[in-house]
């Protein structure tokens, strides 16, 4: 296998990624903790180590609105933002989606002011779930490597033709040096191939490429209204559905190159073979609960833990199916629920279960807003608290 | 300095940028300048538009009437948005994945687009130096939501955000000097052009595009509905908005400030300069001022407008 070992943080192993995937623009407004990836990426330019355009613009907002020409004009596209700097881009994600642009992103996840915090917690990019953007949440700086490479290649799809977010945890994987397998430039740069634009069959045309093109003038970005509107949104949905396969595929295929893969691409199991209680997690925090997960096991515990690697598209099925004997369940968000009857992952956990014959329990536990600590002993406590529960509550872990 | 020498007969060949059908008000300037800016490009040409007036009015899906390739991502970044489409541009070339030796871009936006929501992402593309031209289509307010105030908008207009009333008689701030604002950036061109001096417009405009680096042309865009005349006066308002001084025609070509057109001809023989009225009176939105009690806003205008006219005048190095 290519094994080439380096030492790189989490931001690193994704500059080091973008660098390798051959991308042709990239524009990125620093905020922290997500800066670290402009400086390096800005470094591999400033040594001539990346043929691409670096543009630094006066905001994040500016930063996707780049990406989007560009994209547009079929350039392979790479930004990276946290908390506010997303909350800036609000508006683009969803024409960056909607106008089927196959942009990449990293999302170094920080919490969203006010009060104003640097650390992590999910609010930020659970908060732009319903924008049709793929989500895949890293547990480590190899995951983050790795989730880039497969990314360009699951947005590039014929397929699918829909920006990525890549995200890793705020300073957790961001800023903590990791041992990470890299691969070889030229095995990357096969892997990901060259951005092919998708052709489509326009009226006295022909087939001509989807992007901006003086020799096939298109026109993006229409004004849509209630006679078509509604069925470019449904293609919208039916691209995303169709992401599916491609992640799966694209995970075997990554493991052919690298010997890596992350379960089926979307989620992660250990111990869930017999466990009757089992905790769902995404992010840093996911090793922390597999730590508790052996300890308790050794001891005899039938505990599990799933890993939830893909956000969006949610993979109700693979859950559900993962979970077909666990009783209890408890679900993890790193992030609010303001006035809703829990975090983003159990609401989707619950609606999951509703349509499946089985009913668990399922509680809902929210941890590590604004980086709070979520030390092993208070991960113990919730395995042992679980059993106990009734099913249904929102308990706050690690709050004092 | 540009070799370009417009011939009217040649651009009558042009194949259309764009084309006609679409849906902008009767009398709108928007669609001429439009055309007349595209009847100067030099070769592949790619068109961004901010949401506006333009964008809605000539994009209604399944149509369009874009004879270019077009886009419209959203209202204040087109020059964001012109920006990653030129350094795509650029990078395939050198990467061998273009078919274009050079692309001209254009963004096309408002005045709300520009003077307001727009101006961080215009400001931020002018600093970084993108090769790209940016036309100001000033109609002097934003019209596409139904004539509410902008940066743009005048002393005095009456808009529905700024209405005539019975204490306060229109907008009370003065026009934000934007062409002023774009040359302090130091770029190496912009210009005002208004399409009823189009020969001067279309130079303009191939000047602007042949010179590396952003470029600016801001040019008025009379709006029927919004200035309350009549759809078939607009060159004729153009006309008037040059003769009066308040909206003179220059450039400023790498640090030289020159009068052009029919600004020159008045900075040589000021007898052909008319009062500010003759443009007001045309216009529904200044009519609250042609009343005793509102004299003094039109003596502020005028004041305003010659103070403008003559420190122009000293910059500029052929007068």
């Amino acid at each position: 296998m290519n094994k080439i070992v380096m030492g790189l943080n989490g931001n690193e192993a994704i500059a080091f990624a973008v660098k390798q995937c051959d991308v042709d623009v990239v524009s990125a407004y620093p905020i922290t903790p997500q800066t670290i990836i402009v400086e390096k990426f800005s470094e591999f330019i400033a040594d001539g180590e990346v043929k691409c355009s670096f543009i630094p613009v006066e905001s994040e907002h500016s930063a996707l609105s780049v990406c989007v020409g560009a994209a547009a004009l079929g350039a392979r596209t790479f930004t990276a933002t946290s908390s506010q700097g997303l909350a800036l881009m609000w508006e683009m994600l969803y024409i960056a989606s909607g106008l089927r642009l196959p942009i990449v992103m990293a999302i170094v996840n920080r919490a969203l002011s006010a009060p104003i915090n640097i650390h992590c917690d999910h609010s930020d990019s659970m908060g732009c779930r319903d924008s049709c953007w793929i989500q895949i949440y890293c547990e480590d700086a190899q995951e983050a490597y790795d989730a880039v490479i497969q990314a360009f290649k699951i947005a590039e799809h014929e397929d699918v033709q829909l920006p990525v977010m890549v995200t890793i945890d705020g300073f957790t994987i961001s800023h903590t040096l990791q041992r990470v397998e890299v691969l070889p430039d030229d095995v990357v740069k096969r892997f990901v191939g060259v951005r092919k634009p998708v052709e489509i069959e326009i009226p006295g045309m022909g087939k001509v490429p989807m992007i901006l093109d003086p020799e096939n003038p298109l026109t993006f970005g229409s004004l849509d209204l209630y006679d078509y509107y509604f069925e470019h949104k449904v293609q919208q949905h039916e691209a995303i559905e169709k992401s599916r396969p491609v992640i799966r595929k694209i995970n075997d295929e990554y493991y052919e190159i690298s010997g890596r893969r992350y379960g089926d691409g979307f989620i992660d199991g250990y111990g869930l073979e017999d466990a009757e209680v089992a905790v769902i997690v995404l992010g840093s925090t996911a090793g922390t609960v597999r730590s508790i997960v052996k300890k308790l096991r050794n001891k005899g515990k039938k505990v599990g833990v799933l890993r939830l690697r893909t956000f969006r598209p949610f993979p109700y099925r693979e859950i559900v199916d993962a979970l077909k004997d666990v009783e209890v369940i408890g679900v993890m968000d790193r992030s609010g629920a303001y006035g809703g009857i829990g975090g983003p992952v159990y609401v989707e956990t619950l609606a999951a279960f509703y349509n499946s014959k089985r009913k668990p329990k399922i509680i809902n536990y929210i941890y590590g807003l604004g980086g709070r600590d979520t030390p092993p002993a208070l991960i113990e406590k919730m395995f042992e608290e679980l059993p106990k529960l009734e099913g249904g509550e929102v308990k706050f872990l690690g709050v004092r | 300095m540009s070799t370009f020498r417009f011939n009217i007969r040649e651009a009558a060949r042009k194949p259309l940028g764009l084309l006609p059908g679409h849906r902008l008000c009767a009398g709108c300037a928007e669609p001429i300048v439009v055309k007349q800016v595209l009847l100067a490009t030099r070769g592949p040409t790619i068109v961004a538009t901010a949401t506006g007036c333009l964008e809605v009015s000539t994009s209604i899906y399944p149509y369009t009437s874009w004879n270019v390739p077009w886009i419209h991502v959203a209202f204040e970044n087109v020059a964001a948005v012109a920006s990653g489409i030129e350094a795509a541009s650029k990078i395939l070339r050198e990467k061998g994945r273009s078919k274009y030796d050079h692309i001209d871009v254009i963004a096309f936006a408002g005045d709300g687009g520009t003077y307001d929501i727009g101006i961080q992402a215009l400001s931020g593309a002018l600093e970084r130096g993108h090769d790209f031209l940016y036309v100001l289509l000033d109609n002097e307010a934003y019209m596409n939501t139904g004539i509410q105030r902008s940066g743009g908008t005048p002393l005095g207009a009456s808009t529905t955000t700024t209405p005539a009333g019975k204490v306060i008689p229109g907008k009370p701030e003065n026009k934000k000097p934007i062409a002023d604002i774009v040359v302090a950036h130091r770029v190496p061109y912009v210009a005002t052009a208004t399409p009823a001096h189009y020969l001067d417009l279309i130079r303009k405009a191939r000047k602007a595009l042949e010179v590396n680096g952003p470029t600016f042309i801001h040019a008025l865009s009379p709006c029927p509905r919004g200035w309350r005349y009549s759809e078939s006066l607009t060159i004729d308002i153009c006309k008037k908005a040059v003769e009066t001084c308040y909206f003179p025609l220059w450039e400023y070509d790498n640090g030289v400030y020159r009068l052009t057109d029919r600004s020159l001809a008045i900075a040589k023989n000021p007898g052909m300069k008319k009062p500010v009225e003759e443009f007001l009176k045309v216009q529904g939105r200044f009519s609250h001022l042609f009343t005793p009690q509102n004299q003094w806003i039109i003596k502020r205008l005028q004041e305003y407008v010659d103070a403008v006219w003559e420190n122009l005048k000293s910059k500029c190095e052929n007068v």
